[in-house]
């Protein structure tokens, strides 16, 4: 950007992280990095996400591998399996009386 | 401090310790300077378990020389002909290929000697080496896909990797020296045989220079000396910048 | 660290290019303390004027390296050394955080640090000015960062989401950058007398600077309106520098410091600290340029990002050269 030949910072692809904190627990999406390749996305995963030692495990996925709905279609993927549509799904739908204990 | 295992022992010390924090302070030069933001982080970590191995030897050296000097008085108040460091490690950074080179060349071989360092009869020894240990195995898994990448980049790339690992060879044969000091630590089970760990080291940096597509220097004439007191010019420079401070005000606290 | 937009220029207002349905729709999800996460509908406004706040905040992160990496090297024990390193790699990694959250909006790390480079982009004046002994590190962590998280614990509830999650990330991580400040301070202050007065030297310099950081007065600032209704931002420049003040003059007390302001007053009333009156002809000036380092700090990110090119286009290389063999083994 300052001269022409000059290659720009982070033409290399974007990595989603996600680290798992402790087993027993799922990974969770914590921030994105460039890297050139996998193995270097796995090593600046580690080296810019857990400085205080936060995970078991990391993950590192290709941003473009992501494949996510889109907010419109809230209402034809999600809002059919809400509580208000499906209640029966909730155990709060079904009325057992008192004397029979918790179930 | 009177026999002379003991004053051998505090050198011993001093050698690891010194070797860490010259290497931890060269790679913290790169801070801010680095190709990438990533690789910023990335080198600031390996400064930081650098210069974290050197504190508590600091610390165990002061409590057995018993003159009431402190890990920092260690570190900030010896001058360079006391500075016991492998010569390698003072080498100026330059350009990131050679940082690459003599990182990697010296975090293969801190591998295979504090890995050895584990079963030494002195504790803290044994306690930092098994952390070094595995902070070293990470340091060549990052300098070594740099290498390769390097090597197997651009043309430029390539050249300049080269170039990084024939600067840096000359001062690969002192990391393998085992002279007296050396000796009556290995006899009292402290110490490490350095010359044994030569083969293991040749094989994995040949296996990483072939897979760059780089050259292996040849062991041509090697300098030596930085641990006993004797270095390059480079040390100098770099103690009269990091021990100012402490020189300017004698007996501050900070 | 500096999270108000210095952007001189006043945006076209939001209704005029905007589908007022959208807009209403849009406005009633903030108001209902609602995220909005960088796939829904936002106000092209509400887009821009994120991608300049959080820039310039990753660029203040990436370029505030600089002062502090100036004595780096030359830390005064093996404690404080790894402190630094410590606290200027988090400042890179928040650089980072924070760069990642504004490719959320569909703008690309390049172009932002391309903006950096070519001195477009505005980041926190602080930073052009010099650290000119051990004690500005300490003056730094106490005054800077202290004013930093002030601006930074409301931005953990901004209304985008992604902004928002990468301040929690940083505002945990910073908890400790204050702190080892003050303590260089107090250490100071209770050390030689040369040391002392360094003390009170880095105080003297860095006040007025760390004030400012809050930005302009909001009866000159022209984004805050906006930027309250969309909730990207929750308190006024004035009301967080008062905050700010607040809490640091009893510090500065108990450090035996005095705070360059022979204004300063104690308000029984209203039970705050009232300053004297704020130069911002100079704040004006630095942001535009004239400050005693902006030259300097970007003239070392330039050579940095040029030194670095050979390594960035090296491993895209030896990246594609991987992929093609990949190919071709499958094949």
């Amino acid at each position: 950007m300052t001269d022409q030949n000059n290659k720009p910072e982070s033409l290399w692809p974007l990595y989603e992280v996600f680290l798992r904190p402790r087993n027993g627990l799922s990974h969770k999406h914590v921030g994105s990095l460039h890297a050139a390749d996998d193995e270097m996305a796995l090593q600046n995963a580690r080296d810019v996400y857990t400085r205080r030692g936060e995970a078991m495990s990391i993950w590192v996925v290709p941003s473009k591998a992501i494949i996510a709905s889109a907010p419109d279609e809230r209402d034809s993927l999600i809002e059919p399996s809400t509580e208000e549509r499906k209640p029966y799904r909730h155990p709060t739908f079904y009325d057992i009386p008192d004397e029979v204990g918790h179930m | 401090m009177s026999s002379p295992d003991q004053a051998a022992h505090l050198k011993y010390l001093l050698r690891l310790a010194d070797t860490s924090l010259i290497l931890g302070h060269r790679l913290s030069e790169w801070s801010g300077r680095a190709p990438t933001l990533e690789e910023d982080i990335a080198l600031s970590n390996i400064g930081l378990d650098l210069i974290g191995q050197a504190r508590p030897l600091y610390a165990h050296a002061a409590r057995l020389e018993g003159q009431g000097r402190s890990e920092d008085d260690l570190a900030f108040l010896r001058d360079p002909e006391e500075y016991l460091n492998l010569q390698i490690v003072e080498r100026p950074n330059k350009d990131f290929a050679v940082t690459m080179a003599r990182q990697l060349a010296y975090s293969t071989f801190a591998e295979l000697a504090w890995s050895a360092l584990k079963a030494s009869r002195d504790p803290e020894i044994a306690g930092v080496a098994a952390k070094a240990e595995k902070e070293c195995t990470y340091h060549v898994r990052h300098s070594a896909e740099w290498v390769i990448r390097l090597g197997d980049g651009t043309a430029e790339s390539h050249a300049r990797m080269q170039a990084g690992l024939d600067d840096v060879w000359m001062y690969t044969g002192e990391m393998f020296e085992v002279d007296d000091i050396d000796r009556a630590m290995i006899a009292a089970g402290i110490g490490f045989d350095a010359s044994a760990l030569k083969p293991r080291w040749t094989e994995a940096m040949r296996e990483v220079i072939a897979e760059a597509t780089l050259k292996m220097p040849g062991d041509g004439w090697m300098s030596t000396g930085g641990r006993r007191g004797v270095h390059t010019e480079h040390l100098g420079h770099l103690l009269a910048q990091m021990q100012v401070l402490p020189r300017a005000h004698p007996g501050a606290a900070w | 660290m500096y999270t108000q937009a210095l952007s001189t220029e006043r945006p076209a207002p939001a209704s005029a290019v905007e589908d007022p349905a959208l807009l209403a729709r849009f406005q009633a999800r903030i108001d209902a303390e609602e995220r909005i996460e960088p796939m829904d509908w936002m106000p092209k406004a509400y887009r821009q004027t994120l991608i300049r706040q959080i820039s310039q905040h990753a660029h203040s992160e990436i370029i505030g390296m600089q002062p502090e990496g100036n004595w780096l090297t030359r830390a005064p024990s093996l404690k404080r050394k790894l402190q630094l390193l410590a606290k200027i790699q988090d400042e890179g990694g928040h650089g980072l955080y924070l760069y990642s959250a504004a490719e959320t909006l569909g703008v690309s790390r390049e172009e932002l640090v391309g903006q950096l480079l070519s001195g477009k982009a505005k980041y926190s004046s602080i930073f052009n000015y010099p650290t000119l002994s051990w004690a500005d590190i300490g003056a730094i962590g106490w005054l800077v960062d202290g004013a930093a998280i002030m601006n930074q614990i409301p931005l953990c509830r901004c209304s985008y989401g992604p902004y928002a999650r990468a301040m929690i990330l940083i505002c945990k991580e910073e908890s400790f950058h204050q702190r080892q400040g003050y303590e260089i301070m107090m250490t100071l202050a209770k050390g030689t007398p040369k040391q002392k007065a360094m003390a009170q030297d880095a105080l003297n310099r860095w006040w007025w600077p760390s004030v400012m950081m809050f930005g302009p007065s909001d009866k000159d600032s022209v984004h805050s309106d906006q930027a309250m209704r969309w909730k990207i931002k929750r308190f006024t420049n004035d009301a967080l520098r008062q905050k700010f003040v607040d809490a640091t003059v009893p510090q500065a007390h108990y450090l035996g410091l005095t705070i360059p302001d022979p204004d300063l007053t104690y308000d029984e009333a209203s039970k705050h600290w009232i300053t004297g009156p704020i130069d911002w002809d100079e704040f004006w000036r630095v942001v535009k340029g004239e400050g005693p380092c902006n030259k300097q700090r970007l003239e070392t990110r330039r050579k940095v990002h040029d030194d670095g090119a050979w390594v960035r286009e090296a491993a895209e290389a030896f990246a594609a050269k991987r992929r093609k063999a990949k190919r071709a083994a499958a094949a």
